[in-house]
């Protein structure tokens, strides 16, 4: 029982920035929600056209599989390395917070732009197969779906190692020491005792880093070179390149009810005490 | 202690994403050298020009200090409101704060290109008033990014909040300390490397927001990113080699600073 006689100092705090984001973003994404059902005519329209239209339906499928695509590479990735990060000797967890951390802080657009340089058609990948005599001709590397599928994996590793992480740490040593005790080899501990041990994590990992994918419009935009679009370039096409806003909102409000619907069920298992960390 | 340390195999798999992960960034180095207009990796001489070019050419050196500007003025309006609000929650009785909580932390769980569209509703709405408020303008873009940034503030400043010792808070109540004197004498001085870390990285992502800032700005208000984005897409320009290579030194030397002020390390052998 804290005293009540903060209460009011209290709400009154934290006034500015609920009343701001409600004025600034609650009420603007009701706007495009209206856009949605009003333009260009009233009705439902837009919505029948997200079910209907052949092209916005394979562009949500296209997006649907890189995405899952990218989780499964991501969180396999980030599961390596949060294992070494974790568990591994003082340099190791040195050496693996700075591969995570600082490609962390820095720019998205940097990231593509390294991407570029890495794979494009005189680029540093196909130059040295070049001049090593393994290719004859330059590589079409980049502007194609594995290229998106490396840069979305390459920014969505560091949000999955978290939840990573705090599933790790707390597995109980004694569990594995049991195991060791009776017999189990190194491979038979972390397959039998701490790979299931850590699941909750893994699934909060899939949860969040799907989510975060789905959104993704920068690092598709760039590396796919306008051919294999996604979700969210879609709805940037349709703002500013073939003024169709009301698809675009419409694509919104989806997109809005999926998230929330993925993160409801991660509030689920964060409920039942499923997720380490309680994420 | 670990009674099992990873293995072999885990270490170099660790290692192969590691260097994964470091790959595009160390990349840029060597094209930001390259004499050519292409992008391509420098054959025999070095050369600085495309450096040269972010100095000389208006347009980069006008995004930047743009970029910066936004980026400050960004920084202190979303701590301060994320500041104010976790402290609120603080005092608050924990059942009620989880749905204010929930509500706050929306732009960060929202796709971005939702936000972006929402944030455009806004902007242009607003630019109905004034021009220099809404769609395209400094203002436009600086309430933009609080309204992006502000969650992660507010995740800051509500994990560093969480290891204050309520007692302390709970003496100075005891001793009939006003909530003013609470915050400003008790609580802040505790949290303040928690609130300048903040600060600190929502100047960072202001600094490279780009999924909003694409949408909301067209030909006046070109942040950094903004100008990347267009040289990005078309022809690729070495010289975003360059201003990449600025971009990671800068990341790198704030990151340093940061780990030469805190003091005690965050992940330290238990």
């Amino acid at each position: 029982m804290r005293s009540s006689s903060a209460f009011w100092p209290a709400l009154a705090l934290t006034a500015p920035l609920v009343l701001f984001l409600a004025f600034a973003y609650a009420l603007p994404f009701l706007g495009v929600a209206l856009w949605s059902v009003t333009l260009p005519e009233p009705g439902l329209g837009q919505y029948e056209r997200l079910v209907g239209d052949p092209l916005v339906q394979s562009v949500f499928l296209r997006t649907f599989r890189i995405c899952l695509i990218v989780t499964v590479i991501a969180v396999a990735c980030a599961y390596a390395v949060t294992y070494v990060w974790v568990r591994g000797s003082r340099l190791q967890r040195r050496l693996i917070e700075i591969c995570i951390f600082v490609p962390f802080w820095i720019s998205l657009l940097t990231r593509a732009f390294g991407w570029l340089a890495l794979l494009s058609t005189r680029g540093i990948v196909n130059a040295s197969l070049q001049a090593l005599g393994l290719t004859d001709g330059p590589l079409a590397l980049v502007r194609n779906e594995p290229s998106v599928i490396a840069g979305m994996v390459h920014v969505l590793i560091p949000f999955a190692v978290l939840p990573l992480a705090s599933a790790m740490r707390t597995v109980d040593e004694r569990m594995l020491l049991a195991a060791r005790g009776m017999g189990a080899s190194r491979l038979r501990i972390f397959w039998s005792v701490f790979l299931p041990l850590t699941l909750p994590g893994v699934i909060g990992a899939t949860l969040i880093v799907f989510v975060f994918s789905l959104g993704f419009f920068v690092t598709p935009a760039i590396l796919g070179g306008g051919r294999s679009i996604m979700v969210a370039e879609l709805v940037y096409l349709r703002m500013f390149q073939s003024p169709d806003w009301g698809l675009g909102a419409a694509i919104s409000v989806a997109l809005v009810v999926i998230v929330a619907a993925l993160m409801g069920l991660l509030a689920r298992f964060a409920r039942l005490g499923l997720t380490g960390g309680g994420r | 202690m670990r009674i099992q340390r990873p293995g072999p195999v885990a270490v170099v798999l660790a290692l192969l994403v590691g260097v994964f992960l470091l790959l595009p960034l160390l990349a840029v180095v060597p094209i930001s050298f390259t004499p050519g207009r292409l992008l391509t990796l420098p054959k025999g001489s070095l050369s600085l020009t495309h450096y040269r070019t972010l100095f000389e050419n208006p347009d980069w050196l006008r995004s930047i200090l743009l970029s910066a500007r936004i980026g400050l003025f960004t920084s202190v309006l979303s701590t301060t409101l994320a500041t104010s609000f976790a402290l609120g929650i603080w005092m608050l009785q924990p059942r009620f704060s989880q749905l204010l909580v929930g509500f706050v932390l929306l732009p960060m769980i929202v796709p971005p290109v939702v936000s972006a569209m929402t944030l455009y509703f806004l902007l242009t709405g607003m630019s109905q008033m004034s021009h220099s408020i809404g769609f395209d303008s400094v203002i436009g873009v600086t309430l933009a990014h609080t309204v992006m940034t502000v969650p992660f503030a507010v995740v800051m400043v509500l994990v560093a909040l969480a290891q204050v010792d309520r007692r302390i808070d709970l003496a100075a109540r005891g001793m009939g300390a006003s909530v003013a004197q609470r915050i400003f004498h008790v609580i802040l001085p505790n949290i303040a490397f928690g609130v300048a870390t903040a600060a600190l990285l929502v100047f960072v992502l202001s600094w490279e927001e780009i999924g909003v800032t694409l949408f909301i700005t067209s030909v006046d208000a070109i942040t950094l990113p903004r100008l990347m984005w267009m040289g990005l897409r078309d022809n690729v320009d070495p010289a975003i080699a360059a201003i990449s290579v600025v971009l990671i030194v800068v990341t790198l030397l704030v990151l340093l600073a940061r780990m030469a002020f805190q003091r005690r390390p965050e992940f330290e052998e238990e």
